[in-house]
């Protein structure tokens, strides 16, 4: 069956998936009555063309990188993480009670207790459906959708309820305390003497993105217990043998994934947000799936991704600004994304199977 | 007066669960075969659309109704091609239908009406007009019986009535007809329908087919017989509802009646009432919307009876 070397099938077919993905949303764009060359043209100068339009770019992708990551280690362990949105709706949880509680006065260490805050929500959302996965064999892809409507149904309470200023209309938390704001990539690179645009909600957040992939490429490889995760996997009956812990394995993979997922709240609750509102992931959890799938949860296919995505975000709000094509184009392209990286990657595979075979017999 | 509430919420209840009921099914036909569905939210969805779309261009719903279930049923093919044929993640390619369903709808919407993603209002000939049961004016006095008959019983539209009569059109089909039981085999044991000599890719086919089709029913209810005309994402998640119905249901037919109805409830309650105060608890409206999502979780935990669902799910068939 594996006759495709290794490179073909971590980088050629992931390839192709997205090309056909791309073509597919060009051919919609010319039935709308667009010009799809004019499109992708207008998609990289708005997106790629100023420093404004990284800071967007680069903000949406360290969504995906975060939920990209959360999907690809819970892949490892062959575990469908779907509730990556409820997670990381919770994680904003977890950052909005760290800034609101205590008197920050700097935004570093502020930061690394909303880290750790909206870590330790992410984890805790994902560890309910990985126990009862792991102690009674519920699907886990169930309980994570049912997880992700109680998280939104949980937040509408508290914000509505709880966590909303007295007098104020809008179901949503005050405002952090100044001190809590963290830096923009405007502000992390004026020093240095490069002049980045103001208005970009890019911040200092992309860089713990950075660290989480390479965090994560060293726990996966690297380690014991990444070992012991990808073995779980490959087969479960194998792990079992070799002495491996299925609930064990359930449960970490499931809390780091969480955590993971948790930790988008740094960039989009505390960076961009600046206060807890509703719907805050924007579907940024979902993202997380494409990303994975088109990445093959490596930590760089995800951070390439995670670009990829960011500019189709930033490009497609492009569009609908100044053509006839909604922003729900990027919706269509991540459905095609996830659906030829993923659910049809055989039928792209199977060309290339044949392609490789004859090649091989013409040279022997 | 009470009563009356009464009686008026349960009716709502029915039209509730009315689009639960057939997405259920739907869902029951396919997993039953061995084909995991999360994608049932994308065909409502796909099938409300083009319902609405096309029921308002030629002002005939019945037009809308064929159209609405033929999308959702090609929607079905792409899942059935992916899971069936390219032995794909069953999963993931439910996941991708549903953003498909998403992001076209809008963008197809925009592109035909220019109205940011839903179509006109529909009336008269373009939607499902309420059916008055027979007698239900000169009953509606009779005390008790009479708003019961009138209200709650009478007065919905033909697809509702169609929604209730399948429950038992799919029990007898899935439990009384050989096809059913070649049906369910599948999704147990495919190797042995297969050494029997019945197609196991043809049988698979079908079922999604039918889950297609129902999902089609569901969606052109939602958009031509509850609303009068589509509105972006609105089945608002009424695809994992009908998911939590059936698995609360434990994969049965009878069992998704009473899931889907309850599920209604609790929705036309939330509607109704904002906060609801039990014993002097108040239980905020949020929980009721998240009950479903609850229960169904506490049924898969095997709290109240274990949910096991058929045993083939999710697996491609390989022939040997």
């Amino acid at each position: 069956m594996d006759v495709l070397p290794k490179w073909v099938d971590t980088v050629i077919i992931p390839l192709i998936g997205v090309l056909i993905s791309l073509i597919f949303s060009g051919i919609i764009i010319l039935l709308i009555g667009e010009n799809p060359i004019d499109a992708l043209k207008l998609m990289i100068t708005g997106a790629l063309g100023s420093t404004y339009g990284w800071g967007y770019t680069l903000y949406y992708a360290t969504n995906f990188i975060f939920t990209g990551l959360a999907v690809s280690v819970a892949f490892h362990a062959r575990m469908f993480n779907i509730g990556g949105e409820g997670q990381a709706a919770i994680g904003g949880l977890g950052v909005a009670i760290v800034c609101l509680s205590f008197g920050w006065t700097h935004w570093f260490p502020a930061l690394l207790a909303a880290t750790l805050g909206a870590a330790i929500f992410g984890a805790l959302w994902a560890a309910i459906p990985a126990y009862l996965q792991g102690k009674y064999g519920s699907h886990i892809v169930i309980t994570t959708i049912m997880f992700n409507f109680i998280a939104a149904s949980l937040l509408n309470y508290l914000l509505v309820n709880v966590m909303r200023p007295t007098g104020s209309m809008d179901p949503a938390t005050q405002k952090f305390p100044e001190a809590t704001s963290l830096p923009s990539l405007h502000d992390m690179l004026e020093p240095v003497g490069i002049s980045f645009s103001k208005a970009g909600p890019a911040n200092i957040s992309f860089l713990i993105a950075l660290i989480a992939c390479v965090l994560v490429w060293i726990f996966i490889w690297h380690t014991r217990l990444g070992y012991q995760l990808r073995a779980y996997g490959h087969s479960e009956s194998a792990a079992k043998y070799a002495g491996i812990k299925p609930f064990k394995i359930i449960m970490i993979s499931m809390l780091i994934s969480g955590a993971l997922a948790g930790m988008m709240a740094t960039n989009n609750v505390m960076g961009e947000a600046e206060r807890l509102i509703m719907n805050s992931t924007e579907g940024a959890g979902f993202i997380g799936i494409a990303v994975a799938l088109m990445g093959r949860s490596h930590p760089l296919g995800v951070l390439l991704a995670a670009l990829l995505f960011g500019f189709l975000y930033q490009g497609g709000a492009e569009l609908a600004m100044w053509t006839t094509i909604p922003r729900e184009l990027i919706v269509v392209i991540q459905a095609l994304v996830i659906l030829f990286t993923g659910a049809l990657e055989n039928m792209v595979r199977a060309p290339l199977n044949w392609l490789w075979l004859k090649s091989r017999r013409g040279t022997s | 007066m009470e009563f009356l509430v009464l009686i008026q919420v349960l009716d709502s209840a029915l039209r509730l669960a009315v689009p639960l009921l057939f997405c259920s099914l739907a869902g029951l036909f396919s997993e039953r075969a061995g084909i995991f569905d999360i994608g049932l939210e994308g065909k409502i969805l796909i099938a409300a659309f083009f319902a609405a779309a096309t029921a308002s261009v030629s002002g005939s719903v019945w037009v809308g109704l064929f159209f609405g279930i033929s999308a959702s049923m090609l929607f079905s093919l792409l899942h059935g091609l992916a899971s069936i044929t390219f032995r794909g993640n069953q999963l993931i390619s439910g996941v991708a239908i549903n953003f498909l369903a998403a992001g076209l709808t809008v963008l197809i919407g925009q592109s035909w009406f220019k109205l940011g993603g839903r179509t006109p209002s529909l009336s008269g000939n373009a939607r499902f007009s309420e059916i008055t049961l027979p007698f239900a004016d000169n009953v509606s006095n009779v005390p008790i019986i009479g708003p019961i008959y009138s209200e709650l019983l009478s007065g919905h539209t033909a697809l509702a009535y169609l929604a209730i009569l399948m429950v038992p059109i799919s029990w007898y089909i899935l439990f009384r007809t050989r096809f059913g039981l070649r049906l369910r085999a599948v999704g147990e044991n495919p190797a042995a329908v297969d050494t029997a000599g019945i197609s196991v890719i043809q049988l698979r086919y079908l079922a999604v087919i039918i889950c297609g089709l129902l999902c089609g029913l569901a969606g052109a209810y939602l958009a031509t017989g509850l609303a009068a005309g589509f509105v972006k994402d609105m089945s608002a998640g009424r695809g994992f509802i009908a998911l939590a119905a059936l698995i609360f249901a434990k994969w049965r037919p009878w069992h998704i009646l009473s899931a889907t109805l309850l599920f209604g409830l609790l929705e036309a309650i939330s509607n109704r009432f904002q906060n609801i105060e039990i014993l002097g608890i108040i239980l905020p409206t949020q929980l009721m919307q998240a009950l479903p999502y609850i229960l169904t979780v506490i049924i898969l935990a095997g709290f109240v009876g274990k949910a096991t669902p058929p045993l083939a799910g999710g697996v491609p068939y390989i022939k040997e």
